[in-house]
C-alpha cells in the first residue's frame, strides 16, 4: 500500500509488551533476577527502537506527502454516516489506510443525530467562519499527510459495526517515543533499585503490563479503547502503588488512587457516551468525533457538556484540582514507578485525552473566542495550588509529586488557552526532566538509608556527584531557566496565554508566572536541604552504581537538549527548517481546529528569566545565607501562620474526602441502608408472613373447622398434597410461610394501585 | 446430523440430565464415586450436545435462516396439552444461545468443584440428582417458546434449589430456603395469572380462525389488540414474577439470605443462572409481547434498577460477611441489566444479555471463591481474613482478577454489561428521555461505589499480613487441581469476552433486533 510498516502496524508496540508481561508472569519465578529484568528490558528496548522507526516514518510522511489514496485504500466514512463496511474480513486481517472523511459526511451525520434541529440557534455567530477556515486548512493538511488508522471489527450493536483500531499520527508517535524512552530507562534503573526485592518478578511483570496499557492507550483510535487503556493503566498503578502491600499505608494509598480515579471516570464514561451520541451514534472513532465537532451542524451545548464530563476524567487522572489528592499518596510505590507512572506517563493520559479530542474541547468551550474557560482556570489553579503545597513537604518525593501536579496544571492550562503545541511540548520535556528528578530522588534514598525525608539528608553533593549534577540539570529545566528544555516549553505555554486566540488569557498568564516563581523557590529549597549543609542521616551515603546513574545522565541530557527540538520561529537562522517542529510534525493534520500559534515574545522570555533569577536569589539569601526579611515571617504575621496550617493540612481536602465523604458513605449511609434493608423491607416481608399465618389460623379454627369443612376438603386436596411433600423436610413450617402468598398479593395490589 | 439436531437436538439437550437422574436413582446410595462419575458424564454429555447445537447453529444469514441468529432454529413444535392449546415448543435463537451456553458450562464445573467436598450432610447421590434436575429446568426455561411450558420449567427450578439450600445449607437454612421458595412462588402465581390473561384476552387468528394460544411468537402479534389498561396490568403480573427472580429492589430480600445459606454450588448456580431466568423473562416474554405496556412501565423499572444499583452497593459496604457482600453486589449488578432492558433500545438489550452472561461468570466465580475461602478459614467474616496474597498467592490473585472484573474494568467481561447499559440510557426509547439521562448519571456513579466495596473487600482479604490465628493453619493451602479445573474455564471466559465482546454481541444483536426491538415502536410513532 505504500504506507510505512510501523505506522500501519503500530499495534505491534503494545503487543510486544503484552508478550513481555505474559512471559514474566508465567515464567518469571523460575528465572533469576537477571533474566527477568532482561526480558523486560529487551522488550521495552525493542519497543523503543520500533517507536523511533515510527517517528522517522512519520517525519518522512510529512516531508514527502503521499498523493491521494484510492478510495479502496482509504477508510471512508460514507455519506450516510455509517462507517464503511470493513472489507477484507475474509482475506486480510485489517484494512489500513488514511482516515479521510469527506467534509460533508460529518454534516450529514449531524443532521441525523436528532439533537441538531436546535443547533443553529445554539451555535455562536462566529462558528460558520471558523469552520470555514478549518475546513480549508484541513484540506490543505490532508494533501500533506493524514493519520493512519488500522482497524478491525470489534463488536456490533443494532446492525452497526464498531471498530477496534490503532491510530498513527504525529501525536501518538510522539507519545510512543516518550513512553518507551522513559520506560526503558526505568526498566534499567529498577534492576538495581529493586534488587533483592520480595516481589521482583511481580514488579517487572506489572511494569511491562503498564507499558503495554499505556502504549495501547495512546495508539487507540476510538474512545472505548481509550477508556480501556485508561482503566488498565489505572489498575497497574493500583498494583504498583501497593507493591509492598503488607504495609497498611501502601494498601490505603493504592485504594485511594484507584477510587479517586474512579470518581473522575464517572465523568469520563458519561463524556464518552455524550460525544458518541452527539456525533451520530455510529462510531466511537476519535477522528469521527473531532470531525463532527468542527462541522457547522455541531451542537455546541452537547459539545460543552461532553467536554466538561470528559474533563472530569482528566481532573482525576492528571491530578487537577480538586481531585489531585491521590497523587502525593501514590508516592508510596517504588520510586521508579513514581517516575514512570506518576510523573512521566500515566498522569499525562488526561492531557493526552484533551489533545486527542481537541476539537471537542475547542468548540465546546469556545476556546478560540474567549478569554477564560473552565479548563484553563482549573489548570491555572492547579499550577499555583500544587506549587504552594510543595513548600511544606519534608518528603522529597512529595515535593516532586506536588511539582508534577503543578506542571500538569501548565499542560492543562495550555490546552485551555489554545496553546496545543505548547501543552504537548511541555508534556514531552516534562517527562524527561521530572523522571530525572524522581530517579535522582530514588538514588539519594538508595544512598541515604532508604529515607525520603529531606531532614535526614543534606550534604549529599559531596557523596554522590552524578546524582547531584543530574538532579541540578533536572531542577534547572523544571525552573524553566534558559536554555534548558523546560524554558522553551514553559515559555511557549506562557506565550500562548499571552497572545491567546481571539483574546489574551491574561489571568492564566499571571497564574503561570506566579507558578514559575514558586517553582524556583521550592526547588531551591529541595536542593538546599538535600545536597548542601551537613549530612543528617544514618550511615555514610554512597553514589549509586552505574545501572542507576547512566539512566540519570541520559535523562539529564534530555533535560538540557530536548528543548531544542521545538525552537520558536524567532530563533531561526538561515534557511534550515529546525524551528516549530511540533507545529509541523506533531500537530494533527485532520479534523483539528485552526489555532493561532503564539510567537516568541522576547519581553516575556526576559521577564520570566528575570523573575526566576530574583526568586533564586531570594531563596539563596533565605536558605544558604539565612539572612532575609522573610525569615520567621510566619511567626510574625498571624495570617501567614494560618495559611501555613491550611497548607500543612493540604487545604483540608483529604479530611473532606476521607473523613466526611468516604466516611459518611461507608458509615452512616451504608449502615443506614443495611438497617433499612433488614428492619424495614425485610420486616415487611416477615410481618406479612406472620400476619398471614395468624389470619390463616383464625380462618382455619373459626371458619374452616366450624363452617365450611366439607367444601374446603375437596378443593384443598391438591394443595395439601404438595404441602405434604414439603412437610417432610420442614416439619410444619410450610404452612406458616405459605401465608406469604397471601401477603404478597396485598403488596402487589398496593403497587398496582400506586403505579397504574 | 443437521436433520437429527433439527428434530431431537433441543429435546435431548433439555432432558439428558433427567436420563442421568434415572440412572442414578437405581444406583445404590453407597456407590458415591459412581454417582459422581454418572453425574459428571451426564452434564458433559449435555455440554457435548450444546457444542453440536452451537456448531450447527446458523449465526449469519443463510437461505434457510435469512436473519441468521435472529431466527429461531432447531424448532420443535408439537401439540402438548391440546385442551388448552399448549404446545411442546422449543427453539433456539441468539438471545437464548449465550445463556444456554452459560448453563451448560456452569453445571459441569459445579460438579467438578464439589467432587471431594460435599457439604454436610454429604449424600452425593441426592445432591447431584438435584443439580441435574436443576439443569433440565434451566435449559428448558431458556428454550421454551410456549408460556405454559416456560412456566413448568421455571417452576421446576424451584424444587431442587429449595432442597439444596434447605438440606445442605448453613445454620439458617430452613428460614432461607422457605423464604426463597415462597417468595418466588408468590411471584410465579401472579405471573401465571398474567399468562392466563393473555390466553383469554389476546386471541390470535390463524388462517381466518380465531384461537387462544400460549405461543409466545403468536402472542407477540395477538397481544396488540389488548386494551392499554389490560396490557399494563398483565405486564404488572409478569413484572412481579420475573422481577422477584432477578431480583429487583425492593423484592430482593430473599436473595442475601438464600445466597448466604446456600452451599457453594447452590450459590454459584443461583447467581450464575437462576437470576437470569427473571431478566430472560423480560427480554423473551414481557417486552416483546407487551411492548406498549413495557414503555409505560419502563420509567418505574428504570428507577428501581438505579435505586438497586446504589442501594445494593451501599448495603455491600455495610456487610461484614464476604458471601453476603457478594450477594448484595448481585442486586447492584442486576440493576445494570434491568436498566438496559428498561431503555428498550438495541444497545440496552444487547447489553442486558451480555450483562447476564458476564454476571453469571463473574459472580459465579466470586461465589466459588467464597466457598473456597470458607473451606480454608472456616469463616467468611471479612475482618478475620487478610494477607491472602501472602498465604495463598494464587487464590489471592484470582480473587483480584475477579473483583476487577466485577467492578466493570474494561478489558474484562463485566465492562460490556455495564457500559452499554449506561450508554443506552442516554437515548432510551421512552417518552421521557431526560429521566433516563438522570438514571444514566446515577448508574455511572454506581461504578464508583462498586469499586469501593469490592476493593475494600479485596484490601481487607488479600493485602496486609495473615492474621495470627491462621498463621500456621495447615488448611490454608493454595488453589487445588480440582479448583483450577473448575475455575479456569470461567476465568478464561471473563478475559476472552472482555477483549472479544463480539463473541456474544454478534450472536445476540440480530435476535435482539428481530425478536425484541422490532416489536417496540420508536417513541413518537
Amino acid at each position: 500500500m505504500g504506507q510505512p510498516f510501523m505506522l500501519t502496524h503500530v499495534w505491534i508496540v503494545p503487543g510486544l509488551m503484552v508478550v513481555s508481561f505474559l512471559l514474566i508472569l508465567f515464567f518469571g519465578k523460575r528465572f533469576s533476577e537477571r533474566v527477568t529484568s532482561g526480558i523486560g528490558i529487551f522488550f521495552i528496548g525493542l519497543c523503543f527502537v520500533l517507536s523511533c522507526t515510527a517517528a522517522v516514518n512519520w517525519i518522512q510522511r510529512i516531508n514527502h506527502p503521499v498523493p491521494n489514496l484510492s478510495a479502496a485504500q482509504s477508510l471512508v466514512t460514507q455519506p450516510d454516516g455509517r462507517p464503511a463496511p470493513i472489507a477484507g474480513q475474509s482475506d486480510a486481517d485489517a484494512v489500513i489506510g488514511a482516515y479521510r472523511g469527506p467534509a460533508e459526511a460529518s454534516a450529514d451525520n449531524a443532521v441525523k443525530t436528532g439533537e441538531t434541529p436546535t443547533t443553529e440557534a445554539g451555535t455562536t455567530e462566529t462558528t460558520p467562519t471558523e469552520v470555514g477556515t478549518t475546513e480549508s486548512t484541513t484540506t490543505e493538511h490532508e494533501a500533506k499527510a493524514s493519520p493512519i488508522v488500522s482497524r478491525w471489527t470489534w463488536f456490533q450493536w443494532g446492525d452497526v459495526t464498531f471498530e477496534f483500531g490503532f491510530i498513527a499520527d504525529g501525536l501518538s508517535v510522539l507519545v510512543l517515543f516518550t513512553v518507551t524512552a522513559i520506560s526503558l530507562l526505568v526498566h534499567i534503573y529498577s534492576k538495581e533499585y529493586l534488587h533483592d526485592d520480595v516481589r521482583f518478578t511481580h514488579y517487572y511483570a506489572f511494569l511491562s503490563l503498564f507499558s503495554a496499557a499505556m502504549l495501547f492507550y495512546v495508539t487507540s483510535s476510538n474512545t472505548i479503547q481509550m477508556l480501556t487503556g485508561w482503566e488498565l493503566v489505572g489498575v497497574c498503578s493500583f498494583v504498583l502503588i501497593g507493591h509492598w502491600w503488607e504495609d497498611q499505608n501502601n494498601a490505603d494509598a493504592a485504594l485511594k488512587a484507584f477510587l479517586t480515579n474512579r470518581v473522575g471516570d464517572v465523568g469520563l464514561i458519561i463524556g464518552v457516551v455524550i460525544t458518541f451520541f452527539a456525533a451520530g451514534a455510529t462510531s466511537f472513532n476519535v477522528l469521527h468525533i473531532n470531525q463532527y465537532a468542527l462541522s457547522p451542524a455541531a451542537n455546541q451545548t452537547l459539545l460543552l457538556v461532553g467536554a466538561l464530563c470528559l474533563f472530569g476524567g482528566v481532573t482525576s487522572k492528571s491530578g487537577q484540582f480538586p481531585l489531585h489528592t491521590w497523587l502525593p499518596d501514590a508516592m508510596a510505590g517504588p520510586t521508579p514507578v513514581s517516575a514512570l507512572i506518576h510523573a512521566a506517563t500515566m498522569v499525562v493520559a488526561g492531557v493526552y485525552l484533551i489533545a486527542r479530542l481537541y476539537s471537542v474541547f475547542y468548540e465546546g468551550l469556545n476556546i478560540g473566542d474567549n478569554w477564560v474557560n473552565y479548563v484553563a482556570v482549573i489548570g491555572g489553579i492547579t499550577i499555583v495550588g500544587g506549587a504552594l503545597l510543595a513548600f511544606v513537604q519534608t518528603d522529597i518525593k512529595k515535593v516532586l509529586a506536588y511539582s508534577t501536579i503543578s506542571q500538569l496544571g501548565y499542560m492543562v492550562m495550555a490546552l485551555g488557552v489554545g496553546a496545543w503545541t505548547g501543552a504537548i511540548f511541555h508534556l514531552f520535556t516534562h517527562a524527561f526532566f521530572k523522571a530525572c528528578l524522581f530517579l535522582g530522588a530514588g538514588s539519594m534514598s538508595h544512598a541515604a538509608h532508604h529515607t525520603f525525608d529531606m531532614r535526614k539528608m543534606g550534604g549529599l553533593r559531596k557523596y554522590m556527584p552524578s546524582t547531584f549534577w543530574t538532579f541540578i540539570l533536572g531542577t534547572i529545566a523544571l525552573m524553566g531557566i534558559f536554555p534548558l528544555a523546560g524554558f522553551w516549553s514553559k515559555d511557549e505555554v506562557l506565550a500562548g496565554s499571552l497572545s491567546g486566540q481571539g483574546h489574551a488569557y491574561t489571568f492564566m498568564l499571571v497564574l503561570g508566572l506566579v507558578g514559575a516563581v514558586m517553582t524556583c523557590l521550592y526547588m531551591s529549597r529541595v536542593i538546599y536541604l538535600t545536597f548542601f549543609g551537613e549530612y543528617r542521616g544514618h550511615g555514610i551515603p554512597h553514589e549509586s552504581s552505574k545501572v542507576m546513574t547512566i539512566p540519570l545522565w541520559v535523562l539529564g541530557g534530555g533535560a538540557v537538549f530536548l528543548g531544542l527540538v521545538n525552537l520558536p520561529n524567532a530563533w531561526k537562522l538561515g534557511n534550515v527548517d529546525y524551528t516549530t517542529r511540533f507545529e509541523h510534525f506533531v500537530e494533527p493534520t485532520f479534523a483539528f481546529p485552526a489555532i493561532n500559534h503564539a510567537e516568541f515574545n522576547i519581553w516575556l522570555a526576559l521577564g520570566t528569566t528575570a523573575l526566576a533569577a530574583i526568586a533564586i536569589f531570594l531563596a539563596y539569601q533565605y536558605l544558604w545565607k539565612a539572612k532575609s526579611v522573610f525569615l520567621g515571617l510566619k511567626d510574625r504575621v498571624g495570617a501567614l501562620a494560618w495559611g501555613y496550617q491550611v497548607l500543612e493540612n493540604k487545604y483540608y481536602l483529604d479530611h473532606l474526602y476521607t473523613d466526611i465523604i468516604v466516611g459518611g458513605v461507608k458509615g452512616p449511609l451504608a449502615r443506614g441502608s443495611n438497617w433499612f434493608n433488614n428492619q424495614v423491607i425485610d420486616r415487611v416481608v416477615n410481618t406479612a408472613a406472620a400476619a398471614s399465618v395468624a389470619t390463616g389460623r383464625v380462618v382455619y379454627t373459626q371458619v374452616d373447622q366450624k363452617v365450611v369443612d366439607g367444601i374446603v376438603l375437596s378443593t384443598g386436596a391438591g394443595a395439601e398434597e404438595s404441602g405434604e411433600a414439603l412437610r417432610h423436610i420442614q416439619t410444619g413450617r410450610v404452612q406458616q410461610y405459605a401465608a406469604l402468598l397471601f401477603a404478597g398479593l396485598l403488596v402487589l395490589t398496593a403497587i398496582l394501585v400506586f403505579f397504574v | 446430523m443437521k436433520s437429527f439436531l433439527d428434530s431431537w437436538g433441543l429435546t435431548l439437550a433439555t432432558f439428558l440430565p433427567v436420563v442421568g437422574v434415572a440412572i442414578m436413582l437405581v444406583i445404590p446410595k453407597a456407590e458415591e464415586q459412581l454417582h459422581k462419575v454418572v453425574a459428571l458424564v451426564t452434564s458433559l454429555a449435555v455440554g457435548v450436545m450444546g457444542v453440536l447445537l452451537f456448531t450447527n447453529f446458523a449465526y449469519t444469514a443463510s437461505p434457510r435462516y435469512p436473519q441468521g441468529s435472529g431466527d429461531f432454529q432447531f424448532v420443535i413444535d408439537k401439540a402438548w396439552i391440546t385442551f388448552i392449546n399448549s404446545h411442546y415448543h422449543l427453539a433456539l435463537d441468539g438471545i437464548s444461545l449465550p445463556l444456554l451456553a452459560l448453563t451448560m458450562l456452569v453445571v459441569p464445573l459445579c460438579i467438578i468443584y464439589s467432587w471431594n467436598h460435599f457439604p454436610e450432610p454429604h449424600n452425593p447421590k441426592a445432591f447431584l440428582i438435584l443439580v441435574l434436575i436443576l439443569e433440565t429446568g434451566m435449559i428448558g426455561t431458556f428454550l421454551a417458546e410456549d408460556l405454559i411450558l416456560f412456566f413448568v420449567f421455571f417452576e421446576l427450578v424451584l424444587f431442587p434449589m429449595y432442597f439444596l439450600i434447605g438440606i445442605w445449607g448453613g445454620e439458617q437454612r430452613q428460614y432461607a430456603s422457605i423464604k426463597f421458595f415462597l417468595y418466588t412462588l408468590f411471584g410465579s402465581a401472579l405471573m401465571i395469572v398474567s399468562f392466563l390473561a393473555l390466553y383469554f384476552l389476546a386471541p390470535v387468528s390463524i388462517d381466518g380462525q380465531v384461537v387462544h394460544t400460549f405461543d409466545m411468537q403468536l402472542l407477540s402479534v395477538g397481544a396488540r389488540t389488548l386494551s392499554t389498561t389490560a396490557g399494563i396490568l398483565i405486564f404488572g403480573g409478569m413484572f412481579m414474577g420475573f422481577g422477584i427472580k432477578v431480583p429487583i429492589f425492593p423484592f430482593h430480600t430473599w436473595l442475601p439470605d438464600a445466597h448466604t445459606q446456600a452451599p457453594t454450588v447452590g450459590s454459584v448456580i443461583l447467581a450464575a443462572v437462576l437470576l437470569k431466568l427473571g431478566t430472560y423473562g423480560f427480554v423473551r416474554i414481557a417486552v416483546p409481547i407487551l411492548p406498549v405496556a413495557a414503555r409505560t412501565w419502563a420509567p418505574y423499572i428504570g428507577a428501581l434498577a438505579v435505586i438497586g444499583i446504589i442501594y445494593g452497593a451501599l448495603c455491600c459496604l455495610a456487610q461484614t460477611d464476604m458471601k453476603r457482600l457478594i450477594a448484595f453486589s448481585s442486586v447492584a449488578h442486576m440493576g445494570y441489566v434491568m436498566l438496559g432492558i428498561a431503555s428498550l433500545t438495541t444497545f440496552g438489550i444487547n447489553a442486558a444479555v451480555f450483562g447476564m452472561v458476564a454476571h453469571g461468570l463473574i459472580t459465579g466465580m466470586l461465589f466459588f471463591l467464597a466457598g473456597s475461602v470458607k473451606e480454608r478459614y472456616h469463616t467468611l467474616e471479612i475482618k478475620r481474613l487478610g494477607g491472602m496474597l501472602t498465604s495463598m498467592p494464587h487464590l489471592g490473585w484470582i480473587l483480584g482478577i475477579t473483583t476487577m472484573a466485577s467492578l466493570g474494568l474494561p478489558g474484562l467481561a463485566g465492562f460490556w454489561g455495564e457500559f452499554p447499559a449506561i450508554l443506552s440510557a442516554w437515548q432510551a426509547n421512552v417518552a421521557n428521555v431526560g429521566l433516563f439521562r438522570g438514571y444514566m448519571v446515577v448508574a455511572a456513579i454506581g461504578t464508583v461505589l462498586a469499586a469501593g466495596y469490592l476493593l475494600w473487600l479485596y484490601q481487607r482479604a488479600a493485602f496486609g499480613t495473615p492474621p495470627e490465628e491462621f498463621a500456621n493453619d495447615s488448611h490454608l493451602h493454595d488453589v487445588t487441581v480440582l479448583e483450577w479445573v473448575a475455575w479456569l474455564p470461567m476465568l478464561v471466559g471473563i478475559v476472552v469476552l472482555g477483549f472479544f465482546p463480539n463473541l456474544i454481541f454478534k450472536v445476540t444483536d440480530p435476535a435482539v433486533i428481530t425478536h425484541v426491538i422490532s416489536h417496540v415502536v420508536p417513541v413518537g410513532d
